[in-house]
């Protein structure tokens, strides 16, 4: 290399000590918002071992609120799974008016402070809410209880996986549907067909965050929930109360669930983000071919 | 239907899918929120104004407020620098750290503030060594900043990559060879390119620090007037069966979250043009 192309490589990147001093920079900065509390949650739980670790896990309260997590995504998530599919079909294949501001209204629950997403749930069925007097006397409860939580974990979860295939199917456009259409396929067999396979990871991606986040939810299940330990305690409901009480073992011995929940989840995503940039884009096929 | 022509709808399924989206929507969605519009309005001006503008919940707007905008500051220019790092650099474990920075999406908002608690307390990790330099974190104004930097890091980070992914090599290399130097290249052509992704990265960050609840409350210490958020004022009130006095500021939060959310919307819509 001649000198004027080293000066040249020069000006197009940063001074080599001034990357590391950068890198450094930012790894420092990951590390105390990020890794070091995340470390923390593992060297806690098992800071007295694996035997009071287990015990906590164990514990019937905790076993309660493991159960009542599974129930609430089981049943949440699979209801914002059709919702969503119905919205991206309806809005990416169609045209109707209006179309924007159902888009920004879907995503509304996710600009709603969690405890404002809770608290609505209360101003109606509450006792002083609307439904509440009514509620109260066929004694059926809704907030307070289990399915005043699985609510709320609804609404916020209700966007996850309609934002996420919105902007897939948009990019698919609708002609291979018409085209399966025309050749004689069913709606059903179009969209299992042909609309599924072009989807099936930002599907996955959705469900897994809409699923990680109905599992974790804490504001607005704080304020529905009533607290009543073995009855209407999620898990991270459950953690709380633990390291209010002091127990920070056995907080931490579920929280480190929660925990290792959401680093598969991560896992998850960054192995379909890495499929999706190993498959050849359709662009890249189409280029090819011309 | 564009030039007075009706194109026919080819594909099945327009009328449930949009009718049943609209009817889940509402629900779910539209009709509990106007719950609490509907709820306000049967309070009178006075005690409308009494509920929101006491001192007590002046100073948590305050701290809500004012704590969000320092940790989205720091977000602006820390996550500036990791995306850029994270995009232009290599070095040893490079993906795995990527893949992390989203962890405050999916590590559940009670677990951050237990682990920032014990991490940033006296005896903790952090809080030893801050301990002696007179710095404290846990259990202070300080402590409420620290939890929302870090619920807030995944936004900047992301909005900001794919636009360094995107710039051409080209930009670059013609200002150098105009003359300008490296640090002239980030400021005058770079960051001017990166500024409207850095801002709507900020505002997102910001929106979710201020209606942030689980990972404050059990690092903040939560002393009305000082370290009291927002957030933790309406769950107070709704414990004492204060209905309507937390449902007024539950209001006022929600006007400044939907305002955000317009802020935001125009911020992207700057930024999309501008890449363009």
């Amino acid at each position: 290399m001649t000198n004027s192309q080293y000066k040249r490589r020069e000006n197009l990147t940063e001074p080599v000590p001034v990357q590391w001093i950068l890198a450094i920079l930012a790894i420092l900065f990951l590390g105390l918002f990020l890794f070091l509390p995340l470390a923390a949650v593992f060297s806690q739980a098992l800071a007295k071992g694996f035997g009071p670790y287990f015990e906590a896990l164990g514990n019937p309260d905790a076993l309660a609120a493991i159960r009542l997590t599974l129930i609430t995504a089981a049943v949440s998530v699979p209801l914002n799974l059709v919702f969503g599919l119905a919205a991206a079909w309806a809005i990416t294949k169609f045209d109707f008016r209006g179309k924007n501001l159902l888009v920004t209204m879907i995503d509304l629950p996710f600009s709603v402070s969690p405890v404002i997403s809770g608290l609505i749930f209360v101003l109606i069925f509450g006792l002083q809410g609307w439904m509440g007097p009514w509620l109260n006397e066929h004694s059926f409860k809704i907030v307070f209880a289990v399915p005043g939580i699985i609510l709320a974990t609804i609404f916020v979860t209700f966007p996850f996986v309609a934002r996420e295939l919105i902007p897939l199917m948009e990019a698919q456009g609708r002609e291979e549907e018409e085209a399966a259409l025309v050749l004689g396929a069913s709606g059903l067999q179009t969209f299992f067909r042909v609309t599924l396979p072009g989807i099936r990871e930002g599907l996955v991606y959705g469900v897994i965050l809409c699923n990680a986040r109905a599992m974790g939810e804490f504001g607005a299940v704080s304020v529905v929930s009533g607290h009543i330990r073995g009855l209407t305690n999620t898990l991270p409901l459950h953690v709380e109360i633990l390291y209010n009480e002091y127990d920070f073992t056995a907080a931490f011995a579920v929280a480190s669930l929660l925990a290792m929940l959401a680093l598969a989840t991560l896992a998850v995503k960054s192995l379909t983000q890495w499929k999706r940039a190993r498959r050849p884009s359709i662009e890249f096929e189409e280029a090819l071919v011309r | 239907m564009t030039n007075g022509i009706k194109k026919e709808r080819v594909l099945p399924g327009f009328g449930p899918t949009l009718g049943y989206t609209v009817f889940y929507l509402s629900l779910i969605v539209l009709i509990p929120l106007s719950a609490l519009v509907i709820k306000t309005t049967g309070l009178t001006w006075r005690a409308f104004l009494a509920a929101v503008a006491s001192p007590q919940v002046v100073a948590s707007y305050r701290v809500t407020f004012g704590s969000a905008f320092i940790a989205a500051m720091i977000n602006a220019v820390f996550g500036t620098l990791t995306a850029w790092v994270l995009v232009r650099y290599e070095f040893p474990c490079k993906r795995l750290i990527d893949a992390l920075v989203d962890l405050p999406f999916a590590l559940p908002t009670a677990v951050t503030g237990i682990t920032l608690a014990t991490v940033y307390s006296e005896n903790g990790w952090m809080g030893s060594l801050l301990e002696p330099l007179g710095i404290k974190v846990a259990y202070t104004p300080l402590g409420i900043i620290v939890a929302m930097t870090t619920i807030g890091l995944p936004f900047v980070v992301r909005t900001l990559q794919p636009v360094i992914e995107a710039i051409e090599a080209e930009t670059e290399e013609a200002s150098a060879c105009l003359g300008a130097n490296r640090l002239q290249t980030f400021y005058r052509v770079l960051l001017p390119v990166m500024m409207p992704s850095i801002l709507t990265g900020f505002a997102l960050a910001f929106a979710r620090a201020v209606g942030e609840y689980g990972s404050v409350i059990f690092i903040a210490g939560n002393m009305p007037m000082v370290s009291e958020i927002t957030s933790l004022l309406i769950v107070t009130k709704l414990e004492q069966f204060d209905y309507s006095g937390a449902t007024a500021i539950a209001l006022v939060m929600l006007t400044a979250s939907f305002a955000m959310l317009l802020a935001i919307n125009m911020l992207q819509r700057w930024s999309r043009k501008y890449a363009q």
